[in-house]
């Protein structure tokens, strides 16, 4: 028989008290194309991190060809036996193609200088071997995406690597796109190059795989011939099981509320025309994975969105999804998804990030009275339970948590009618998420309407209904007690 | 990152950089101590309002260019017109006889001229920068450049002497023994400051160069601020100029020129980050100051002219050493 192309046997890998990855086994056959698929830190990253030799197992053995993998640190002898390409692009855009494939490598001329012809050969050669029609002399800024990731397979398999990582390859791309990566990839199978693909679109783990391994919580749960797991079962692998609906705590009163956020139509981007509404006091869940549509849709309801079209009205006041003052005087309170990249001046204090929003409330003719600043600050601190050395302490020394609360106290600041939280518990630590889902709670309890933007299951959990988007589009509208496989596959775009 | 550093190391940090924006001040008490023995005339206050009226126009450009970036942004032109705002008003009202356009504009108007010609550099760099997003180096650059050349253009090289008495008040003229310019650069300092620091806009400056995106998110203007600021800076640099051309009584075809070099300098021993964000208008005067003195020092003890600006160079570099010291980050 034949050894498996790489090996992972009983690997361990902790960071600080959490498990990524908890005795896991795995075999990827030659020639195979091999899923590895699970929810959001459920190890996947870390095992490809292991498989790559950027980080080392605590304990374990990883095996390529039957042969215990290169020494920690030797990027050559890696590099010879896997391969990965990455969401994120490692192609230098300026360069042709020849260039990108041989990057640092190039066959030298007598003297130094770069032989240019026989650059451009080789990658042709390179080129004919995996039959990927593409000009190596074309600028890689020229290319589509997916023609730039065929330069990152081809540097890959030049390297004279066989196995190939495609860490979710297709998350930007468009379907027409996916389908000409696809081909490529069935062909490159055909030659011989043996991948592990890794996909948050479950549906192309059907279309384009063998095998499945199922990841849940650092933990392998099964490993499985593609045509003999379903949709259900992979689902119910990938959640765990649990049978009963989720509890439901609050019980919300549709009818006692009235509509107090009224989008209609919100179209651009991806987003094809979405409608919806919240009540006050209704906590809602937006789900989608990244590129469906869901980041668009909280951004134009914030007057963040210049690209995007619709009537969007709070409280019966206009929102201009490209005006964010149109926004905030409506009485939208935002929680985006980046801290570092929209929620925080890192380096001002504490009371000024969480009074950003009502700064011409703080005084009179612009003037901002410190005191009445600091006061405010304060109670929102209390409130929000945010841990700092006072409202003077520079937002950018608090831990993740404090800091995330800091940007939902200046959300909180103006008391919004409508809460948007984007993400709101990715990368915060377990207590924080809890504490600050609290948060949010209670803000919905007094009145506020609020819309959660997530794909965590964890912070669906409490909303009244959870609205599912694929493909720019609602699919699904799901009262609160569903089950998590459902929410899942609903997610995932491969319900029934 | 944060979570680790909360905690002894990051407060000693945040102490050390609330001592750097005094850093400067023992360095300026040494240097005074310094002169006296150098020179005894140093210490007279004739030669101390001295340095002031000599730091005045310098005080108003570096106030700009710290205004701007504060907000995140750059503009190297300001030199350019600190040149070519007051020579527009002289040529406005000067007769053809005195070089001038022989337009004989109003002198008042003449005045609100010099103010507008630096609005308007102002704003055609804010159009670039902010509303075309426009590298901010390159288009200030090409905007000195232009303007440099402009003023060549417009004095045909000349040195334009008639500059009407109402311009030479502010540079010339003293008020309680005390240059008029020195009031002004003075008043204006007070009421940067208070605006930065207690203002919405102020604030905002520092939200805008802080972090643009979260300032945005947050509802404030990004690009009417930012545009505005460009504004204001054109307008404070055509101040700086009026000064300059009242001290001299006259304007020559490189007025201004090479003086960005020694407002960075200003700015960034004072402080003002280059990367945005950080930076007080205390920190701006005393840098200011700090060159100011050290020019005169140079001058008392009779340094050689050629030397003025190696020392120079070494002051900056010593500067910047002493900031990676006490904040511990690069400026």
């Amino acid at each position: 028989m034949m050894q498996p192309v790489a090996q992972a046997i009983d690997v361990n890998k902790r960071y600080g008290s959490t498990a990524a990855l908890d005795a896991v086994t795995f075999a990827i056959a030659p020639g195979e194309t091999h899923a590895l698929v699970g929810r959001n830190g459920a190890g996947k990253s870390t095992l490809v991190s292991l498989l790559t030799g950027l980080q080392q197992p605590d304990s374990g053995t990883i095996l390529f060809d039957g042969e215990p993998a290169p020494p920690y640190g030797d990027r050559a002898a890696w590099r010879s036996r896997v391969a990965c390409v990455y969401q994120h692009s490692m192609i230098v855009p300026h360069f042709t193609v020849a260039e990108n494939i041989f990057l640092n490598r190039y066959p030298r001329r007598r003297g130094g200088g770069i032989a240019w012809n026989q650059l451009r050969e080789r990658a042709r050669a390179l080129m004919d071997e995996w039959h990927i029609g593409l000009d190596v002399e074309a600028r890689a800024s020229a290319l589509s995406v997916e023609e730039r990731q065929l330069i990152e397979i081809v540097r890959a398999l030049s390297f004279g690597a066989r196995f190939v990582i495609l860490d979710e390859p297709t998350a930007h791309l468009e379907s027409a796109a996916i389908a000409r990566l696809f081909a490529h990839l069935r062909s490159l199978k055909d030659a011989g190059v043996t991948m592990l693909f890794i996909s948050h679109h479950l549906q192309e783990v059907y279309d384009v795989c063998d095998t499945v391994t199922v990841l849940r919580d650092g933990k392998r749960i099964c490993t499985s011939a593609v045509s003999t797991l379903g949709k259900d079962a992979l689902i119910e692998a990938m959640t765990g099981e649990t049978a009963e609906p989720v509890a439901q705590t609050a019980t919300f009163d549709r009818k006692a509320s009235p509509v107090v956020l009224d989008a209609r139509d919100v179209r651009g981007g991806c987003v094809q025309g979405v409608s919806l509404a919240l009540r006050t006091g209704e906590l809602v869940g937006l789900a989608g994975i990244g590129g469906s549509g869901t980041d668009d849709i909280a951004r134009a309801i914030a007057g963040l969105a210049p690209q995007m079209r619709g009537e969007i009205t709070v409280d019966g006041r206009t929102v201009d999804p490209a005006v964010v003052r149109s926004a905030i005087e409506a009485g939208v309170g935002f929680v985006p998804r980046d801290r570092h990249e929209e929620g925080l001046v890192l380096g001002l204090s504490v009371a000024e990030n969480a009074t950003m929003t009502i700064d011409d409330l703080l005084g009179r003719f612009g003037f901002i009275e410190s005191r009445k600043r600091d006061a405010v600050a304060r109670e929102l601190m209390t409130r929000l339970d945010i841990v700092a050395s006072g409202a003077q302490q520079p937002v950018g020394e608090l831990s993740g948590g404090n800091q995330q609360k800091t940007v939902l106290a200046r959300a909180l600041a103006r008391r919004p009618k409508v809460l948007v939280l984007v993400h709101p518990t990715a990368g915060v630590d377990v207590k924080s998420k809890e504490t600050l889902l609290q948060d949010v709670q209670r803000a919905r309890e007094s009145g506020t309407a609020v819309l959660i933007v997530s794909d965590e299951v964890e912070d669906l959990r409490p909303c009244d209904r959870v609205y599912v988007i694929f493909g720019g589009r609602i699919v699904a509208e799901i009262p609160a007690g569903w089950h998590e496989n459902e929410l899942v596959a609903q997610i995932e775009g491969v319900s029934a | 990152m944060a979570r680790e550093r909360v905690g002894g190391a990051n407060r000693r940090r945040f102490g050390l950089a609330s001592v750097r924006e005094a850093a400067l001040l023992p360095v300026l008490v040494l240097l005074l101590v310094v002169g006296a023995f150098v020179n005894g005339r140093f210490l007279s206050s004739a030669n101390l309002i001295d340095i002031l009226g000599a730091s005045s126009a310098l005080a108003l450009v570096v106030l700009a260019e710290s205004l701007i970036l504060i907000s995140g942004k750059f503009d190297l032109s300001l030199e350019s017109t600190v040149g070519l705002a007051p020579a527009v008003g002289v040529l406005l009202v000067a007769s053809q006889a005195d070089r001038g356009w022989g337009v004989h504009v109003p002198v008042w108007l003449g005045f609100l001229c010099i103010l507008l010609t630096g609005a308007i550099v102002g704003a055609i760099n804010g159009t670039l920068v902010v509303k075309l997003r426009l590298n901010a180096f390159i288009v200030t650059l090409a905007m000195l450049i232009v303007l440099r050349g402009l003023l060549v253009g417009v004095t045909k090289g000349n040195t334009l002497f008639s500059v009407p008495d109402a311009y030479l008040y502010l540079g010339a003229q003293t008020a309680a023994g005390v240059p008029v310019s020195v009031w002004l650069a003075i008043a204006i300092f007070i009421a940067a400051g208070v605006l930065l620091g207690h203002h919405r806009l102020g604030r905002a400056i520092y939200a805008i160069g802080g972090n643009r995106q979260a300032a945005r998110a947050a509802g404030i203007n990004v690009d009417a601020i930012s545009f505005g600021v460009f504004v204001a800076g054109g307008v404070l640099a055509s101040l700086a100029g009026l000064i300059l051309a009242g001290r001299l009584g006259a304007v020559s075809a490189n007025q201004g020129n090479g003086m960005i070099f020694t407002v960075f300098a200003a700015a960034v021993i004072g402080g003002v980050s280059l990367e945005g964000g950080k930076g007080t208008v205390l920190g701006a005067a005393t840098g200011v100051l700090l060159l100011g003195v050290v020019d005169n020092l140079l001058t008392l003890a009779q340094v050689q002219t050629f030397w003025i600006q190696a020392i120079y160079g070494v002051i900056i570099l010593l500067a910047l050493a002493l900031a990676r010291v006490t904040s511990g980050r690069e400026e």
